[in-house]
C-alpha cells in the first residue's frame, strides 16, 4: 500500500511538473509584450530595459522557469492586467464559491444518476430501460449555457420557484448545481447500470434470490451496497468536467465564483487572470485524479495495486 | 459487413441519429439554396418599433435576432460552421490521436511512455480553459478554432487506440509479420491500422458530439470563429441579455446544437454496438 501510495504521488508530481511547464511556454506565446503593458505608450527605451531586468525577462530560460516556479508555489500568479491586483488573491477569494457549486454538482448527479441508473438495470431491456439511457444521451449532449439559460427562464423566470442570479442561499444553488450536475448524472446513470448488472450476475445475488429473498431486498440491500463503489469512485475525476463548466455555468447564472472571474478576463484578454486559472483547474484535477486512484484500491481490493 | 448492416438496421435509435445527420448535412451544403434570406442583412420591418425582435412569424419562421436578422436563415449558415468544425477539427484530432496512440502501443519502451505521460499530462488541462487559453492568445478565427479544439481533444482517442494497440501488438500475427521481415512502418498501417479501424469509427463519430458542444461553448464565450460568420453558440451569446423578453434567441440555437450532438451520440453508440456485438447488453 505504501508502494503505491509513494507510486501514485510521485507520478502526480511529475505530472505537476509537466503542468508548470506548458503553462510556462503558454505565456511565452503570448503576442502582447508584458513590458509594454507595464511601461504603457509613453516610456523611454531605457524605462523599458529597467522593467525588463526587474521582470527578468533578460535572464536565462532555465533560470525563468525556476523563478516561475518559484513564484507559484508562493501562490504568486502574478498582476491581473485590468483589475491591477494579484490573481492569487482574486482566485482565493472566489474559489470557496466555486467549491459549494462543484459540491452542488456532484450531490445533483448522484441523485439524478444513481436511481436512474437503478431504474434501467431492473427494466433491462425493456422500453423503460431504452427510454432511461436515451435520455442519458441527451443530457450529455446539451450544451450547459442552453441547459442554464432554459431552468433560469422556466424555473425562476416564469414560475418564479428560485431567484434569478445571485449567491448565498441554497435556493440560489440549485439550478446552477443542476446545471453543471446534469450531464454527470447521464454518465452516472450509464455506469450505474452497467455496474448493477454486473453485480445482479454473481452468485451471491442467486444464492439469495434462491433463498426466497424478495426482488426489492436484493436489488436495494445486497446488490446496491456493491454497485455503487465503483461510481462513488469515480467522484474525483469530475473535477476535471466540472472545471470547465463553471466557466459557462457561473456565467448564465452570475455566480462569483473563479468561473465568473474567468469569463471577465476572456472579454478583457486579461492574461494573467486567463494562465492563472487554468493552472489551478489543472492543480484540481491533478489532486481529483490522486484521490480517485487513492479512493480504487480502499473500495475494491481486487484492484492490484500497480 | 453484411452482419453489421443487419445490426445496425435494427437499431432503431441509431438511425434515427444517422437520419438526422444527414438532414443536418442537407440544411448546411444546401443553406445558400433554401435560407430564405442573406444570413447577415438587417431588416428594416426585422425589428419591432421599440425596436425589439420579432418572435417567429409568418416572414420570419423563426423570428429575428437583436440586429432584425432572420434567424432561420443563420440557424442555416451557422449549421455549416458547426459541421465544418465538428468534422475538420475532429478528424485532424482523430488522426492525431490514432497516430500517437499506435505509435506508443506498438514501440512501447521509453517513447511509448513519453508519449503515454504526455497524453496524461494534456488530461490535468480541463479542454474548455486550455482551448480558451489558447483561443485568447492565438486571436480566434475558422482555422485558429478548428486547431484549438482539434490540439486538446486528440488526448481521449489516443488513449483508447493505445489500450487497443498493446493488446494487438501481442498476437501472434504481429510476431508472423515481424519474423516474415515487414517493416514497422508496413505493420503499423497494414497490420494494425485496419484492425483499429471500429474503433477509430465509433470515436471518431462520437468526437464529433464533442467538438460540436465545445465550439458551440467557444462561441458562447466570445472565443469561436468571429462575427459576420453566424454561429449557434455566438447566436445565443449575442442574444443573452435580452433572452428573458426573447427566448427563442436562445430556444431555437440551443436545440439545434443539441440535436446535431444527439445525433452523433446516438449514432455512435448504435455503431459502437453493431461494431462489437460482444459488447452487446454489458454497456
Amino acid at each position: 500500500m505504501i508502494a503505491y501510495l509513494a507510486r501514485r504521488l510521485s507520478a502526480s508530481a511529475l505530472i505537476l511538473i509537466g503542468v508548470t511547464i506548458v503553462t510556462f511556454c503558454l505565456t511565452f506565446i503570448i503576442p502582447a509584450d508584458p513590458v509594454a503593458m507595464i511601461a504603457g505608450r509613453n516610456s523611454t527605451p531605457e524605462m523599458r530595459e529597467q522593467i525588463r531586468i526587474q521582470l527578468g525577462l533578460d535572464r536565462p530560460l532555465v533560470e525563468q522557469y525556476a523563478h516561475y516556479v518559484q513564484r507559484l508555489a508562493q501562490g504568486d500568479f502574478g498582476i491581473s492586467y485590468a483589475r491591477k491586483s494579484p490573481v492569487g488573491d482574486l482566485i482565493l477569494s472566489r474559489l470557496p464559491a466555486t467549491l459549494l457549486l462543484m459540491l452542488g454538482a456532484i450531490i445533483a448527479e448522484l441523485l439524478i444518476g444513481i436511481p436512474a441508473g437503478l431504474y434501467a438495470a431492473a427494466r433491462r431491456g425493456q422500453t423503460g430501460d431504452k427510454v432511461a439511457m436515451t435520455l442519458s444521451f441527451l443530457t450529455v449532449s446539451t450544451p450547459q449555457f442552453v441547459l442554464g439559460l432554459s431552468l433560469l427562464y422556466f424555473f425562476a423566470y416564469r414560475l418564479g420557484w428560485f431567484p434569478l442570479s445571485g449567491y448565498g442561499s441554497l435556493s440560489h444553488l440549485i439550478l446552477p448545481a443542476v446545471t453543471l450536475g446534469l450531464a454527470g448524472g447521464g454518465w452516472y446513470s450509464r455506469m450505474m447500470r452497467s455496474s448493477m448488472i454486473e453485480i445482479l450476475r454473481q452468485d451471491y445475488i442467486r444464492t439469495a434470490r434462491a433463498k426466497g429473498m424478495s426482488e426489492k431486498r436484493v436489488m436495494f440491500v445486497h446488490a446496491l451496497r456493491n454497485a455503487i463503489l465503483p461510481v462513488i469512485a469515480m467522484i474525483g475525476l469530475d473535477v476535471g468536467i466540472f472545471m470547465s463548466g463553471v466557466v459557462v455555468v457561473e456565467n448564465v447564472f452570475g455566480w462569483p465564483g473563479i468561473g465568473q472571474l474567468m469569463w471577465q478576463a476572456i472579454q478583457s484578454l486579461d492574461i494573467p487572470i486567463i494562465m492563472g486559472v487554468t493552472t489551478v483547474a489543472a492543480l484540481f484535477i491533478v489532486a481529483g485524479n490522486l484521490i480517485a486512484d487513492l479512493i480504487a484500491p480502499l473500495i475494491d481490493p481486487r484492484i492490484r495495486l500497480r | 459487413m453484411q452482419a453489421f448492416w443487419k445490426r445496425f438496421s435494427k437499431d432503431r435509435v441509431a438511425v434515427f441519429g444517422v437520419l438526422v445527420i444527414i438532414l443536418a448535412v442537407l440544411a448546411a451544403a444546401l443553406a445558400p439554396v433554401i435560407a430564405p434570406y442573406d444570413p447577415s442583412e438587417q431588416f428594416f420591418d426585422g425589428l419591432t418599433l421599440e425596436g425589439a425582435p420579432l418572435p417567429p412569424n409568418e416572414r420570419f419562421w423563426f423570428g429575428t435576432d437583436t440586429n432584425g436578422r432572420d434567424q432561420l436563415s443563420r440557424l442555416l449558415y451557422g449549421a455549416r460552421t458547426s459541421l465544418v468544425i465538428g468534422l475538420v477539427a475532429n478528424g485532424i484530432a482523430v488522426a492525431i490521436g490514432t497516430l500517437l496512440g499506435v505509435i506508443a502501443g506498438y514501440a512501447r519502451g521509453f517513447l511509448g511512455a513519453t508519449i503515454m505521460r504526455f497524453t496524461d499530462l494534456m488530461m490535468a488541462f480541463p479542454p474548455l480553459l486550455l482551448a480558451i487559453a489558447l483561443a485568447a492568445i492565438l486571436k480566434p478565427g475558422l482555422w485558429i478554432v478548428i486547431v484549438v479544439i482539434a490540439l486538446v481533444n486528440w488526448v481521449q482517442i489516443a488513449r483508447v487506440i493505445y489500450t487497443e494497440t498493446t493488446s494487438l501488438a501481442e498476437r501472434e500475427y504481429i510476431e508472423a509479420a515481424r519474423a516474415l521481415g515487414a517493416s514497422t512502418p508496413r505493420i503499423v498501417l497494414r497490420h494494425l491500422i485496419p484492425h483499429l479501424v471500429p474503433t477509430i469509427i465509433v470515436y471518431a463519430t462520437l468526437g464529433i458530439a464533442t467538438t460540436v458542444l465545445l465550439e458551440a461553448m467557444l462561441s458562447f464565450l466570445g472565443r469561436g470563429v468571429q462575427p459576420p460568420t453566424p454561429a449557434w453558440g455566438m447566436m445565443i451569446f449575442e442574444s443573452q441579455s435580452y433572452f428573458l423578453n426573447a427566448p427563442w434567441l436562445v430556444f431555437i440555437p440551443g436545440a439545434a446544437i443539441l440535436i446535431v450532438a444527439l445525433a452523433f451520440n446516438l449514432a455512435g453508440d448504435g455503431l459502437r454496438d453493431a461494431l462489437d456485438p460482444t459488447q452487446r447488453g454489458r454497456r
